[in-house]
Parts: structure tokens; C-alpha cells; sequence
């Protein structure tokens, strides 16, 4: 019981990480239909660039934060006008692949500035673990899920209540009439690029202090966020939250009652089951294309 | 309501006025379409149309199947551009123009098959079709600026008045996809006003319609027209044709071969004869 109780609360931290990830990958999703494969190179600068900020450079940590985030997206902004608006014919599958060569990219730059080497950080604050039943709860955790909470919660805001955002909206739900109602849809592309790789930075951010940072650290984290995002459903900001805290959950316990070594197995497993069951994910929202 | 009136006619009367100095009276002119050519491919979709269409008019563009009048309207409302000749909206060139720049200037349109934001609701439609017009841009909505707020809380007002002006607003919170089909093309026109534009274009708005539903949606535009809204209908329903337009431009086969009052036209010879075939 009381391991079980530790294994769900590693499993909802992880969960809250990966479903920060799949909201990356649901936005972009949604306003442009690209799967952006360079995502956990985001999560990855984010970390990196925070461990510098913070820990070398020894800036406060709310502000190392900010500039973090505003410096991925940033990157985000130009990774779009330089390797996907220049695209002449912008096929899908084509976009698909310079995502993929840009996570490459992406990689070696980090490997470049930051080396081989693995960075950690301190946790946020410095309490003591809290002890539920018997099982503990690290205060890192509490950072993660309320920093997790707030991004979402600003993001439905920006969405449900915000002109810029229903006009993003808009887009994805029909691009012709949103073309045609004067909504610069290029703009709206690049805004969904500028949320979804600075919610990458985020999710960098807070994982940082229980991991190792490293210039390799963003593949299996970008892999593991996409499994979430299908799993909840591409493009739904909910699925995404859903997806990410089963998949933690899930992995978790399989790695605790199982074997660590099935780790990573656990999460390409339920993206197959889930593709196999329900191809749309669990809050359906729009018809995946197969192209 | 009558704030509404005051707005699309305030944004219209300015120019107005400075264009009626520049231009010959009568001639004065809100869309003036110059020896207009498009091909598709081999097919020869327009040749050398020219017309004006005058301000605060219901403008009228009828003509059998294939005569080019979607083609002549998707050029006007930016869709695609023309091979050859000019289009000027208030005396500015807007034929390499992009859809939301002419948005910008005024010109707004609706569809033949209504496209709407499905999965939003009634007022949210709505709200999308005002943006355009809002000053809410990408860091003033990220860091929530006071006349962002403002003008967002405005907007909810505006949007109201819009869908009271089309007889919708019992419906503001329902899904726009699951009104009837007629109360879509409703909504459609009031998302299309939203945008403040000087011209409505309005792509065979009766086709779906009832009777009834036909005869409403003559009223409203009568009613927009009459709050100095240009309107410019491409219609297949002859009757709702002739009883909205002011003027009538008869196409066929890629030209323009009648241009005049409703009367006029019912008894022009070109017209009968590509309508009812025959002639010389």
C-alpha cells in the first residue's frame, strides 16, 4: 500500500512533466498540423539554459525562469521563420522531417555550448519531504504540479476568454473562413510556436532539479510527451493532461511492481494500444490524418 | 442598435465624402473593376469585365451556370487574383492584395456552403469576426495591456448587438453547428458584419433557403444596405435578385453582357437570349 502510494507520487510528478510535453505538441498540432519532432530539444534547452542562468550565472531564480522561457520561445520563433515558413511546398511529411533534422540540429548545439557533461540543479526551495501514509512527497513535486496547474490554467484562460485566442482558435477549427473573416493566419502560426516551444521551456525547467541535465536529455522526453499527447488526443489541451498523469502513473507502477528495465517500454506500448483502440486518443478531437 | 447604425456608418462617411470631391458625382464608385481577365488553365473564366459598383447599393451579379460570377466575386474578396486588369476598393488598387489585408480595408464576405467555426459557439463567432478590427496583438494579449481588456469586454457588447441585429441573440451560447441551416447563414452575415466592413459580398445566400427563410434574408439585406453597408449578391433565385438589387450585372460565358436597373434588365435582349437561348 505504502509503496504503491510512493510509486503513484512518482508517477504523478513524471505525469505532470510529460503532460507540460504533450501540451507543447497539442498546440502546434492544433493551429498548424505539424508534429514538431525538435519539441523535447526544447524541453532540453530549457533545462540547460536554466542550470546556466541560475546556477552559474546565479541570477534569481523567478527571473532565470522568465528569461529562460522567453529565450526558448524566442528560438521557437525563429526555428519558424527560418526552417518552416521558408518551406516552397509545405507537405506535411516534408515538415515532419525538418522537425526531425532540426531536433538533430538542436542537439548538437547544446552538445556544443554545453558539452558532454551532466548539470543538476537544487530543488526549488529546501523543506524537508512531506510524509503522507508513509509514503514521501518531494517538495520538487509540489513545484512541478503547481507550475504545471498554472501554465494550463493560463492557457484555457487565453483561449476561452481572449480575442487573440479564440481568433488562434478559429484558425485551426477552419482556416479558409478564419482567412477570410481577416485573421492573419501566418501570425496565428507563429504564436502557436511561440506557446508550444515556451511550454517546452517549462517543462525543462521544472524537471531540471530531478534529473540529469544534458544535451541528450530532450529525445526520450520529446518521444514520451508525443505517446502522452496521443494518448489523450492530439490537439485537445485536456487530452493532453490526461494522457501525460496516465502515462506517469502507468509507467510508474509498471517500473515498480515489474522491472525498472521496462521503463521506456511501458509508454511506446500504450501509444500502440491506444493507436490500435482508438486512433483519435481518448478526448477525441479531430480525425488523425494518415498521410 | 442604433450605436451599431452610428458605427458602420461612421466608418463608411469619411472617405465618402472626400471621394465624392475627386470623383465626378455620379461616377463615384466603391468597387470599379478595370478590363478584368482570368483563366484557368485553358478555360477562359472572365474576359475584359468592367463595372462599378455604387455605394450604398445592392448590387446584383446573376448569370447561368459557368458565366463566372463566383470566379469575378473570389477576385474581388481576394481568394484568387486576376491574369490581367485592375480592382479598386475606395480608390485603392487591391488586386495583389491579400484576404486579410482587404478584410482590413472592408471588404468582408460570407460563403455559398456557410463555413463557420463549428465547434465554437454563436457569440464566439462572432467575437472572431471582430478581431480584425481589434488592436489586441501578440505581446499586448500575452502581457494582458489595460485596452486589451477593454476592448475585449467591448467586443462581448458589439457581438451582442450584431447577433440582435440578425435575430439570433437567444442563441449566443449555443454551438454554432447545431443551428438550422438557415440561422447559420444568419450567424455567417453577422460574423461577416463584425469586421465593420463598407462591403458585404454574399455568395448565393438564398442556396439552402426555404421560402420563408428567403424572404427574411431579403429583408435583412435591405436592412443592411440601408445602414450604408455596399452589398454586392452573387444569387441564383431570380425573384431575390431582382427584389434586393438596386442594380443588376448579367454575365455569361466569361463576359459581361448587361449591366442596369432589375427592369431594365428583364427586358434586355442579350439577357433573354442567354437565358432562355436563341437570339441573332
Amino acid at each position: 500500500m505504502q509503496e504503491a502510494l510512493q510509486y503513484v507520487f512518482s508517477g504523478i510528478t513524471n505525469g505532470a512533466i510529460y503532460a507540460a510535453i504533450a501540451v507543447g505538441f497539442s498546440l502546434l498540432y492544433n493551429s498548424t498540423e505539424l508534429i514538431n519532432f525538435a519539441h523535447g530539444e526544447f524541453v532540453m534547452l530549457g533545462a540547460l539554459i536554466l542550470v546556466t542562468l541560475w546556477n552559474i550565472f546565479k541570477l534569481p531564480l523567478p527571473l532565470a525562469f522568465f528569461i529562460t522561457v522567453f529565450t526558448v520561445s524566442g528560438m521557437g520563433l525563429l526555428f519558424e521563420r527560418l526552417a518552416i515558413r521558408t518551406v516552397s511546398k509545405p507537405h506535411p511529411i516534408v515538415l515532419v522531417i525538418i522537425t526531425v533534422g532540426a531536433s538533430i540540429f538542436f542537439r548538437g548545439i547544446g552538445m556544443l555550448l554545453w558539452g558532454k557533461d551532466s548539470y543538476s540543479v537544487p530543488s526549488f526551495s529546501d523543506h524537508a519531504p512531506i510524509t503522507i501514509f508513509g509514503a514521501s512527497l518531494l517538495p520538487q513535486s509540489l513545484w512541478i504540479l503547481v507550475i504545471v496547474g498554472i501554465s494550463v490554467c493560463a492557457l484555457h484562460f487565453f483561449f476561452k476568454k481572449t480575442l487573440t485566442g479564440k481568433a488562434m482558435q478559429a484558425c485551426a477549427i477552419n482556416k479558409r473562413a478564419a482567412r477570410l473573416s481577416g485573421i492573419h493566419s501566418e501570425k496565428m502560426v507563429l504564436l502557436a510556436f511561440f506557446l508550444s516551444t515556451g511550454m517546452g521551456a517549462v517543462a525543462g525547467i521544472i524537471i531540471a532539479p530531478i534529473t540529469m541535465c544534458s544535451y541528450n536529455m530532450g529525445t526520450m522526453l520529446g518521444l514520451k510527451g508525443f505517446c502522452a499527447a496521443m494518448l489523450g488526443g492530439l490537439g485537445s489541451l485536456w487530452g493532453s493532461l490526461i494522457g501525460g498523469f496516465l502515462l506517469g502513473i502507468v509507467e510508474a507502477l509498471g517500473v515498480g511492481f515489474f522491472s525498472s528495465s521496462l521503463k521506456d517500454a511501458i509508454a511506446f506500448l500504450l501509444l500502440l494500444l491506444i493507436l490500435y483502440m482508438r486512433p483519435g486518443g481518448i478526448m477525441r478531437v479531430k480525425e488523425v490524418k494518415r498521410f | 442598435m442604433n450605436v451599431l447604425i452610428k458605427n458602420i456608418s461612421n466608418s463608411i462617411q469619411p472617405e465618402n465624402d472626400s471621394e465624392s470631391h475627386s470623383v465626378a458625382g455620379e461616377n463615384s464608385s466603391i468597387v470599379r473593376i478595370e478590363a478584368i481577365c482570368k483563366s484557368f488553365g485553358g478555360l477562359q473564366a472572365l474576359w475584359n469585365i468592367s463595372f462599378d459598383v455604387r455605394p450604398y447599393t445592392v448590387q446584383g451579379l446573376i448569370g447561368p451556370n459557368g458565366a463566372g460570377k463566383t470566379t469575378l466575386f473570389n477576385l474581388i474578396a481576394g481568394a484568387y487574383y486576376p491574369d490581367k486588369g485592375r480592382i479598386f476598393f475606395d480608390q485603392i488598387q487591391v488586386q495583389g492584395k491579400r484576404v486579410h489585408d482587404r478584410v482590413k480595408l472592408g471588404i468582408a464576405r460570407t460563403f455559398q456552403n456557410v463555413e463557420l467555426f463549428e465547434s465554437m459557439t454563436v457569440i464566439e463567432n462572432v467575437l472572431v469576426g471582430q478581431y480584425v478590427r481589434t488592436r489586441s496583438g501578440f505581446w499586448s494579449t500575452i502581457f494582458r495591456m489595460p485596452w486589451t481588456i477593454k476592448e475585449e469586454q467591448g467586443a462581448r457588447e458589439e457581438a451582442k448587438k450584431l447577433l440582435n441585429f440578425v435575430g439570433l441573440e437567444q442563441y449566443a451560447e449555443v454551438r454554432s453547428s447545431d443551428l438550422p441551416f438557415g440561422w447559420q447563414r444568419l450567424l455567417e452575415i453577422a460574423r461577416a458584419l463584425a469586421s465593420k466592413p463598407k462591403i458585404l459580398l454574399l455568395d448565393e445566400p438564398a442556396a439552402g433557403l426555404n421560402a420563408v427563410e428567403t424572404k427574411q434574408l431579403g429583408e435583412l439585406i435591405k436592412k443592411i444596405r440601408d445602414q450604408g453597408v455596399t452589398i454586392l449578391i452573387v444569387e441564383h433565385d431570380m425573384s431575390l435578385a431582382m427584389d434586393v438589387s438596386d442594380r443588376i450585372a448579367v454575365l455569361n460565358q466569361g463576359r459581361l453582357i448587361a449591366e442596369g436597373t432589375p427592369r431594365e434588365i428583364q427586358s434586355h435582349d442579350a439577357v433573354m437570349a442567354a437565358y432562355l437561348g436563341g437570339g441573332k
